[in-house]
């Protein structure tokens, strides 16, 4: 179990170097491809079903929007040899990362072991859940009744970014340049 | 302990690739990776071992389940990521037909 979630994330690290160093835009958008669906399976094995097949789902159709959009524009990756001479930039680049680093070198002390689940908080939705709500899916019961608002608040941020979509890309009313 | 340091790791290769990359595409799939690797995180700490999925089955409530809240937390996230995700992949492609180029550095000039 700990082999298979440390060679799928492995497997990830390696789509994500090829999917951002890929000369070719489509095969580095096939290569976040392989992130997505391996993230898929970790899914599976750490026992979420539910996010699984949310997963799938939202990672078909995001590979279907980027590769639309690439096959619409450029599949050709800009020219880029890095400029190494600016050294401001790169300093402060650095020092984001080493600040975050320590940051995420701090945080880590305080996690809980892995496997070794120290939150208490789901301790009330995992006794009560099925007999105030009726759900047999815990998570379901969460995001549908212990937390219908935060759902709520979801579908109104994806309704705000389809009419931010449409609006964005839609032909009518504009200016022809 | 080793699991969350790929995590990590994966967060900064996703920050490397918004931070260093010039073509916007690029800049988006960084952001996708390191949605990835916040999603992948709050679905470890929320693991316990030997626990199984969180859907009751029956009337004996001695089975150990993993953690429902963040896997909650994480379902909403993936779904919000989709749309930001389009939000942005749609500025991109306006982007191009405008200045026929994904180069964030010939990206300056504002013509209407």
């Amino acid at each position: 179990m700990m082999t298979t979630l440390i060679l799928l994330t492995v497997l990830m690290i390696l789509g994500a170097i090829v999917a951002l160093e890929s000369r070719d835009l489509l095969s580095g958008i096939i290569s976040l491809g392989i992130i997505g669906f391996a993230l898929t399976i970790i899914f599976l094995v750490l026992q979420a079903p539910d996010l699984a097949i949310v997963q799938i789902i939202i990672e078909t159709l995001t590979l279907v929007i980027l590769i639309a959009a690439v096959l619409k524009t450029t599949r050709k990756e800009v020219n880029d040899p890095v400029n190494k001479r600016k050294v401001l930039l790169w300093s402060a680049g650095l020092i984001g990362v080493a600040v975050f680093l320590l940051a995420a070198w701090r945080a880590l002390h305080h996690m809980p072991e892995f496997g070794h689940l120290t939150l208490r908080m789901a301790q009330a939705y995992v006794d009560q859940g099925a007999n105030l709500t009726g759900a047999g899916n815990l998570v379901a019961a969460v995001i549908l009744d212990f937390r219908g608002y935060d759902t709520l608040g979801e579908a109104t941020v994806l309704f705000t970014s389809v009419a931010g979509v449409v609006s964005v890309l839609r032909k009518v009313g504009r200016k022809h340049a | 302990m080793i699991l969350f340091i790929l995590a990590i790791l994966l967060f900064l290769i996703g920050l490397y690739g918004v931070l260093v990359k010039r073509n916007l595409i690029k800049m988006i799939i960084g952001l996708m990776i390191m949605e990835y690797a916040v999603n992948l995180i709050f679905t470890l700490v929320g693991y316990r071992s030997g626990g199984t999925a969180p859907i009751v089955t029956d009337s004996i409530s001695s089975v150990l389940y993993v953690d429902p809240l963040p896997q909650a937390l994480v379902l909403t996230a993936i779904v919000i990521g989709l749309g930001t995700t389009a939000l942005a992949v749609s500025f991109a492609v306006r982007i191009f037909e405008k200045y026929d180029t994904f180069d964030v550095r010939k990206i300056r000039k504002l013509r209407g």
